[in-house]
């Protein structure tokens, strides 16, 4: 894959160029942007995994996706409100500290994807897309009818969490923050994939039967990507809440799971930097073609089934013909 | 009186039910037959819903407009089935999944892009317009009532269709054997269409009936697509009977829980806690009603298993 790594790079160094751009013409609305990509991205390499190298569609991310950026909105709003977030059984107080809200963002979407790969796994093929669909539906309907946290309305937080010595609130700093977290999930995915375990996950891929008569249950493996894919999403959606400090039932809507989706398959799917890739040009897409027109996903629409029925391995196959999926 | 608000709402979740039918059973055939997942079902129950709100502004008559949501959701399938959607058949889930996705974003904009944003209406007729009386002193709407005798007329013709006509055999043998039945000399492509114009037909039917009870406008078939896949995972891909069964068990438990659960826990705790939880449990019930059925049968109560 020497053209994928060749590519990657410039990737890299277009992700870094967008910033400097933003600081040397003095519009940060630009760093904002690449953030925005960055942290999309990262949903997306959680996606990736479970997606790409599993081969589990799901099509519910955006539960994992909307649990981080509940988890961030509702710890800030705790501290800002000192309300305890729980009396019983345990005294919890809420917390402005992005390192408490990291761990408890990927603990509890973590836990989320357990519990939900448990019950969907036990399906596959087209009852495995509908099911993991139904139960993000079912969190958004809840969010949305659950009146605490702000309901239909979504949440605001008041100012971004922040991290010791950091000033998180300069979108700079952010920006590397989300940067980081983006090489730690790159790191975790290729460490995976790259392991006997990640080697059982693909050959499952493959063939889940064969993999079986060799004396591997599947359903582990399967179940553990599937927790590792939405513990990485959801860390990324409480970072995004951290970028827009809002969340709302949007974030939990089928169409931010389709939207992760999107981002996956136009990068091309089981490639590391293709979540970001793709993730880029859809953002790009959408700003370039809503200068133009007010139906901006009209035109989106088209060029994602043009894309779909005649360039079928994304992006990157599009430059790495030889290494065709 | 609780017993008469019972009834009520009963055939309210039942009259829901029908409407869901309408929109699965179009779904569930075109997974059965062409192996397809559409997300963009619920696009022919706007297209219907806008043709026939417009149509009855231009003549007037409800009737036309029903009938012109039939041809319009219908001519609708065609075109995309030609031009798009062909393309898709020996494609993995994955490729129609995004690609129906993106046809959902196309069809709703493009609606929005020629109507605007504004929600449209229809009026209900004046013959259907108030309610009837039911045996035990129960008023109902007359309109409710009549969309839950067009349902169960659309599923009896269903019925008939699938299991006694010759269309219905190749139907059936369509989803028993796909290249078995075009060996056998029968265009598979030509079926493909008319099966896909039929399933859009009676989603569009199910948008412009429903047009006259709510507002139309672009996303209104998304919140009702994800009801039908749930209908469908609940009776079994593929199978119309299992749709049938599914949508009536959907669209009872999802009204009967949401009226009557909030209710319920008031027994248990103070009311506004009730109310709330109620309300947010009641919206999650159907999803919990799925899980369960998937929990026990994996493919669904009608589905053959994989």
């Amino acid at each position: 894959m020497i053209k994928e790594r060749f590519f990657n790079k410039w990737v890299f160094l277009l992700l870094l160029s967008i910033p400097a751009i933003g600081i040397i013409f003095n519009e940060p609305y630009y760093i904002t942007l690449a953030t925005k990509v960055i942290i999309l991205g990262i949903a997306g390499v959680g996606l990736n995994l479970a997606l790409g190298y599993g081969g589990l569609i799901s099509f519910g991310h955006a539960a994992f996706f909307g649990i981080g950026g509940y988890v961030a909105a509702i710890m800030s709003y705790h501290a800002l409100n000192e309300e305890l977030l729980f009396e019983i059984p345990l005294a919890i107080s809420g917390s402005s500290e992005m390192l408490i809200i990291w761990p408890l963002a990927i603990v509890i979407s973590a836990f989320f994807s357990l519990l939900i790969g448990l019950l969907s796994l036990r399906t596959s093929g087209v009852y495995f897309i509908m099911i993991t669909l139904a139960f993000a539906q079912m969190l958004y309907y809840f969010s949305i009818s659950w009146p605490s946290y702000g309901g239909e309305d979504g949440l605001s937080m008041h100012m971004r969490n922040t991290l010791p010595f950091i000033n998180t609130m300069n979108p700079l700093n952010f920006f590397l923050i989300c940067l980081a977290w983006f090489f730690i999930a790159i790191f975790i995915t290729s460490k995976l994939i790259n392991s006997p375990y990640g080697m059982a996950l693909q050959a499952t891929k493959q063939n889940e039967e064969r993999v079986k008569s060799v004396g591997i249950e599947t359903f582990k493996v399967k179940l553990i990507v599937f927790v590792f894919s939405g513990a990485i999403t959801g860390l990324a959606g409480s970072l995004y809440a951290d970028l827009n400090r809002f969340v709302s039932p949007s974030m939990l809507n089928w169409h931010t799971s389709g939207e992760i989706m999107v981002f996956v398959i136009l990068g091309g799917i089981a490639r590391l930097y293709g979540p970001l890739l793709g993730a880029a040009f859809f953002i790009i897409l959408e700003q370039t073609l809503g200068l133009y027109t007010e139906n901006w996903q009209f035109w989106l629409g088209l060029i994602l089934i043009l894309e779909i029925i005649f360039a079928r391995s994304g992006i990157m196959g599009l430059f790495d013909k030889k290494n065709k999926l | 009186m609780a017993l008469i608000l019972f009834i009520e709402q009963l055939l309210n979740g039942i009259q829901f039910g029908i409407m869901l039918f309408l929109i699965s059973a179009g779904l569930t055939l075109i997974f059965g037959v062409m192996g397809l997942i559409n997300l963009a079902h619920g696009s022919f129950y706007m297209i219907g819903a806008f043709a026939a709100s417009i149509v009855a502004g231009l003549t007037g008559s409800f009737w036309i407009a029903l009938a012109a949501s039939l041809c319009a959701a219908a001519i609708a399938g065609v075109l995309i089935e030609v031009l798009i959607i062909k393309h898709l058949y020996k494609r993995d889930h994955l490729d129609q999944v995004l690609a129906t996705f993106a046809l959902i974003l196309l069809l709703s904009e493009g609606v929005r892009w020629l109507f605007g944003a504004f929600p449209l209406y229809l009026n209900i007729p004046s013959s259907l317009d108030g309610s009837i009386l039911l045996p035990f002193n129960i008023m109902y709407s007359k309109y409710r009532m009549f969309i839950i005798l067009i349902g169960i007329l659309i599923a009896l013709g269903l019925y008939f269709l699938i299991s006694k006509t010759r269309l219905g055999i190749r139907i059936r043998a369509g989803q028993n054997d796909r290249e078995m039945i075009s060996a056998l000399g029968v265009d598979i492509s030509k079926l493909y269409t008319i099966v896909f114009a039929i399933g859009a037909a009676l989603a569009g039917l199910a948008g412009a009936m429903i047009g006259a009870i709510q507002s139309i406008e672009v996303g209104m078939g998304e919140p009702v697509l994800i009801l039908a896949f749930v209908v469908i995972v609940i009776g079994g891909i593929g199978s119309i009977k299992g749709a049938f069964i599914g949508s009536i068990l959907v669209g009872v438990t999802d009204t009967i829980g949401r009226v009557f659960l909030p209710n319920f826990l008031n027994y248990f705790m103070e009311s506004s806690n009730a109310s709330s939880l109620g309300s947010s449990i009641g919206s999650m019930l159907i999803y919990i009603l799925m899980a369960s059925v998937l929990l026990l049968k994996p493919s669904g109560l009608f589905g053959k298993s994989e």
